[in-house]
Parts: C-alpha cells; sequence; structure tokens
C-alpha cells in the first residue's frame, strides 16, 4: 500500500465525518481508505492541465423561483417522527452549561 | 394467462376492458408475495392494507372514466429510498429504521396520479451503497433465478420483485449502476434516464450529481410506458430538466435500419466473463440483422471511471448523509454525554460498515489539503470522460456493451473485498457520470441458468434511441422469462 494512513487522520476525518468508531473499525478504516486512495491515485496518469472540473453536465445555473409557501402546517405528523419532543419543538441534548 | 404473467401494459389493458378487477390483479400479486417472500425477501415493508384500500378507490375511478391512462390500477413496488407519505421509508438503514415520511417523492406521486396501487417498499443496499442488496440492514434479497446467488444492487429488492413476479413494475434508483446490474442480474428491464428527467424530490440522496429514478420491468413496452409517467419537470428539484420529448413510447419502433451502434472494444477486455460476452456480442448480431449499422470503437478511459466515481460519490455521500444527526428523525442512541457526542454515538450505531466507510472516504477526500488532489481532479477527469462520450455520441446512435462482468455472484462471496466488488461496476458508473441514460435487458443465460443482461447507452435525452432499439432486439429475440415451479 502507498497510501499509509495514520491515526491521526483517521482521528480527524472520524471528527469530520461525526463518526465514532471502535478500535477495530479504526484499524480497518485504515486500510480500506488506503487501499481506496492507491486506487484513485490512478486518476494521477492523466494529465489534466487545463480541464476544468466539471460539477454538473448540462450547463445550468442557479434555478430561482418566488418565495411562497405552499405546504401546509404538518408539525405534528412531522415531530411524530422526532426522537424525542416537548411542546411541539425538537428536544436536544444541553448544549452549553 | 395468469393474472402474475402479465406486464403491466398488459394488465392495465385488462382491467380497462373489465377481465381484471384491481382489487383481484392486487390480491395475486399479495398472495404471491405471501408465498415466495419468505425464500427471495424482496421488501423490507408490504403494506396489505393500504394497497387493498387503494384498489377500490382506483377501481373506483377507472369505472368513473376518471383514470384512463395505460398503467391505472396497476400494482407496483417503490425502492426504500423513495419517500412515501405515512408508510415507513427506511433506505435499508438502521438510522431511518422508524422514518415515516410526511410527503411522498414526486416520482411516487406521478404514478399514483396515473391510478399505481403502492405494494410496499423494496429492499436495497444500505443508503443503495452496494452492489449485491446484502448492506441491507434488514437482511439480504436472494435471486429469484437462484436464491443462493444475489439480485444485485443496490435496487435488488426491486429488480427481484419483478422477476418474482412480488409486483408488475417497481422504480429503483441508479446512482453507478443500481438500476441496470440488478436488472441484468434478474432478466428484467430496467432504464437509468438522463439525469435530470425523473424528479429526485423526496429522493433519500447519495451522490446527487448521480442519482437518477428509473424503472424495473417486464419488457421494453412497460419501460417506455412508467417513463412517460414518471418523467416531469419539477420546480422542487433545481436540477430537474425541462424536456418536451417525453412521449417515449413513440419509440416503441420494430425498425433499425441505418442507426448507428458502437460497440466499445475497451468493454470486452480483461474481466469479462466469455460466456457473457458472448451472448452481447450476439445480441449486436441480432441488431446488425435488423439492419442496424455495427461497429467496433475505442471509448477509451474507462479504467478511470471507477476511481472518478467512488471520490465524487463518496464526497456527495459524506455531505448529503450529515442530516442523520438524531435530532429529527430517525435513530437516536440510548446513552450519550452532550450533544456532540450524541451525534457520534447515533451515526455510528445507526450506520453500517460500507455507509461508513464511504462517509469516511468522502469526508478525506473534501478535507482542507486534499480536496484539490482528489475531488477537483475527480471532476477534471469526469470533464474528460464526458467528452469522450461527446465524441462516440458524434458517430453513433447507440452504444452496446455488458451490464456487469460477470452474472450473479453467490450470496456472501462481494462484500469482504470492496474494490473487488466496486470493479463490476465498471461499465455502468461512467454513463452516470456522464449523465447518460442507460438500459439494461436480458440477451440470454449462462451455463448456470442465470440471466445476462446487455446494456445500451444513448447520449443525453436520446432515450428513444435506446427504446427503439431495445423494442427491435426484444421482439427478435422472443419471449424471455424464468420458469416457474407453480
Amino acid at each position: 500500500m502507498v497510501n499509509i494512513i495514520s491515526d491521526e487522520t483517521i482521528e480527524y476525518v472520524g471528527i469530520l465525518a461525526k463518526l465514532e468508531l471502535s478500535d477495530e473499525e479504526k484499524e480497518q478504516a485504515k486500510k480500506d481508505m488506503g487501499s481506496m486512495l492507491d486506487y484513485i491515485d490512478k486518476l494521477g496518469e492523466l494529465d489534466t492541465t487545463g480541464v476544468e472540473p466539471m460539477s454538473h453536465v448540462f450547463p445550468v445555473h442557479n434555478v430561482f423561483r418566488e418565495d411562497v409557501v405552499t405546504n401546509t402546517d404538518d408539525r405534528e405528523n412531522i415531530l411524530k417522527n422526532a426522537p424525542e419532543e416537548k411542546d411541539g419543538m425538537f428536544v436536544v441534548p444541553r448544549t452549553f452549561e | 394467462m395468469s393474472i402474475l404473467d402479465m406486464t403491466a401494459v398488459e394488465l392495465a389493458a385488462a382491467i380497462k376492458n373489465k377481465e381484471v378487477t384491481v382489487k383481484e390483479a392486487t390480491e395475486a400479486v399479495l398472495d404471491q408475495i405471501e408465498k415466495s417472500e419468505s425464500t427471495y425477501h424482496c421488501y423490507v415493508t408490504v403494506d396489505k392494507e393500504g394497497a387493498l384500500r387503494k384498489a377500490e378507490e382506483v377501481q373506483k375511478k377507472i369505472d368513473a372514466g376518471e383514470l384512463t391512462g395505460p398503467l391505472a390500477g396497476v400494482p407496483v413496488a417503490i425502492k426504500d429510498n423513495m419517500c412515501t407519505e405515512g408508510l415507513l421509508t427506511t433506505c435499508s438503514s438502521r438510522i431511518l429504521g422508524n422514518f415515516v415520511p410526511t410527503f411522498s417523492a414526486e416520482a411516487v406521486i406521478n404514478l399514483e396520479k396515473a391510478g399505481a396501487v403502492i405494494l410496499g417498499k423494496t429492499n436495497m443496499d444500505e443508503f443503495a451503497m452496494g452492489s449485491t442488496t446484502e448492506t441491507s440492514a434488514f437482511g439480504e434479497t436472494k435471486n429469484p433465478w437462484n436464491p443462493e446467488h444475489v439480485p444485485g444492487g443496490s435496487s435488488g429488492g426491486s429488480a427481484a420483485a419483478v422477476a418474482a413476479r412480488e409486483c408488475f413494475y417497481a422504480l429503483g434508483s441508479d446512482t453507478g449502476g443500481s438500476i441496470r446490474q440488478p436488472a441484468s442480474f434478474c432478466g428484467v428491464v430496467g432504464l437509468k434516464p438522463t439525469y435530470g428527467t425523473v424528479s429526485r424530490y423526496g429522493l433519500i440522496a447519495y451522490g446527487s450529481s448521480l442519482d437518477q429514478i428509473g424503472p424495473l420491468c417486464k419488457d421494453v413496452t412497460d419501460c417506455a410506458t412508467i417513463m412517460e409517467v414518471i418523467a416531469s419537470h419539477d420546480l422542487k428539484d433545481s436540477t430537474s430538466v425541462e424536456r418536451d420529448d417525453t412521449d417515449f413510447t413513440s419509440a416503441l419502433v420494430d425498425d433499425v435500419k441505418g442507426m448507428k451502434i458502437g460497440i466499445p472494444r475497451d468493454y470486452f477486455g480483461e474481466g469479462l466473463d466469455p460466456e457473457v460476452k458472448a451472448a452481447v456480442l450476439k445480441a449486436a448480431e441480432v441488431l446488425k440483422e435488423k439492419g442496424a449499422i455495427v461497429e467496433e470503437f475505442d471509448l477509451s478511459l474507462v479504467e478511470y471511471a471507477i476511481p472518478t466515481y467512488y471520490t465524487i460519490a463518496a464526497a456527495e455521500a459524506s455531505s448529503n448523509l450529515e442530516r442523520f444527526d438524531g435530532i429529527k428523525y430517525g435513530y437516536r442512541t440510548e446513552e450519550y454525554n452532550g450533544l456532540h457526542n450524541m451525534y457520534k454515538k447515533s451515526r455510528s450505531e445507526g450506520f453500517g460498515p460500507e455507509v461508513k466507510r464511504r462517509i469516511m472516504l468522502g469526508s478525506f477526500v473534501l478535507s482542507s489539503g486534499y480536496y484539490d488532489a482528489y475531488y477537483l481532479k475527480a471532476l477534471r477527469v469526469k470533464a474528460l470522460i464526458k467528452k469522450a462520450f461527446d465524441e462516440a455520441f458524434a458517430k453513433y446512435d447507440v452504444i452496446l456493451g455488458p451490464v456487469a462482468p460477470t452474472t450473479a455472484p453467490k450470496l456472501g462471496e462481494s462484500l469482504s473485498d470492496p474494490i473487488k466488488m466496486y470493479l463490476g461496476d465498471i461499465y455502468t458508473i461512467s454513463i452516470n457520470l456522464a449523465g447518460l441514460p442507460g438500459l439494461s435487458m436480458p440477451c440470454g443465460t449462462d451455463s448456470k441458468g442465470l440471466p445476462i443482461g446487455v446494456q445500451l447507452i444513448g447520449d443525453c435525452f436520446k432515450e428513444k434511441n435506446l427504446i427503439r432499439a431495445a423494442f427491435t432486439y426484444e421482439k427478435a429475440r422472443g419471449a424471455f422469462g424464468r420458469k416457474e415451479e407453480n
């Protein structure tokens, strides 16, 4: 494997990804990511100088529409999906002391 | 003819002619589900009561002359990554294991307006990440041609449900081959439309720049008919394209005289199973005999499609799946210490290994310091791949090749080596990168008795070329189906 993923990198990516991996999962992730990156490095064989990155296949532009409310109040049903709700609101853990 | 043997269009005609009622058709297919679901496990959720209730409603509208379309009254299965109002939508993930949407996907609404009866939600790879339907959190689906084999993925439940006659047609979604490959493995017809043709509103996003909804069905006529119903310009999807050429059934023409078909040599090289190769080339021969001009050419860049795809798809997935945080819906961990720990634990317990692998890779390629080297590089190669297709379509109306290098692998053989599994997507994946339409249909079986698929690829907005070629080939090929035991 050419790409050796360090513990620090896995730790950092875990923070970005908001994932808490077990030690076993971390080892597996290091291996998987290393071999994927080795594979992705193949793209380096291609000279892409002067090629614009293509994010969209069609020449589309921002699509605007009037800001008109078309849906109705569906709070009750929406809150039914919430793991925890109180007085018509989502409950989240305390974020500051 | 048994009701279950009818295509969707045949069933709708029989309902219209009062030979069959919507209720009879719905009961017949629900019975079939009861009989064979324990073997194949195509569905995550079967909504028996909802379907029977809907069948009565639809029948009334048909009788009153309010519903006259070519799919009115036909029972359908929906992949479990499309929102269905009031009906559990899990993406085959633990993190959405209890999610009941308050709205329906636009494609689903279009079907309902056309008189569809929704039977339930089909199994899939978790968040559509996988090629076998084995990454589902709710168990694997089995291939109706041989239950020791996978149905393909990620729309494996939809493809298997059509093949097992547990629905008359189904919707799937295709990010890197997720409609075409399971269609090929299960011996049914599947189409991934041009990007933007079917609204993605209500489709739980994986790789937004690549995802498209499309049909899995019994024949090409059904395919064109379903496309005509689900294609729509939708203001709620900003990448939705306004098209005035969605009369796809007008292309159901048995004639390919003068049609130029290109066979990319680089799709027939190393790694392609000889039996698949022979069957696909035979299909090209059939079209040649019917008057098409068939020639070989070099497409180029084929081996770069997979690394490009996995970079872009993982990047988009890592961003799209950030919304699953255990607050507004879905799974929340039992015990946690503060907000961030709750996010992390909920996500870590809620997502399966393949999803976590792609989120990690995506977060890495988008991270500061690697964004240019990986993500932007992949977008540049994507531009080159698109250009290679543009050049090919300057010469050809249709590109013909295999769907997958092999027929369906055995259960349990694919997940141990992710890169090997990803390599199976080599012929389907570049079509998503270039936004092109691709159709998969059966062209034979191998010595194990498993179906082989041929893929027809068109230029953007040229689904009609695919439908015409597919219809002509289907007429010449004759009926294709699994021998039913019962």
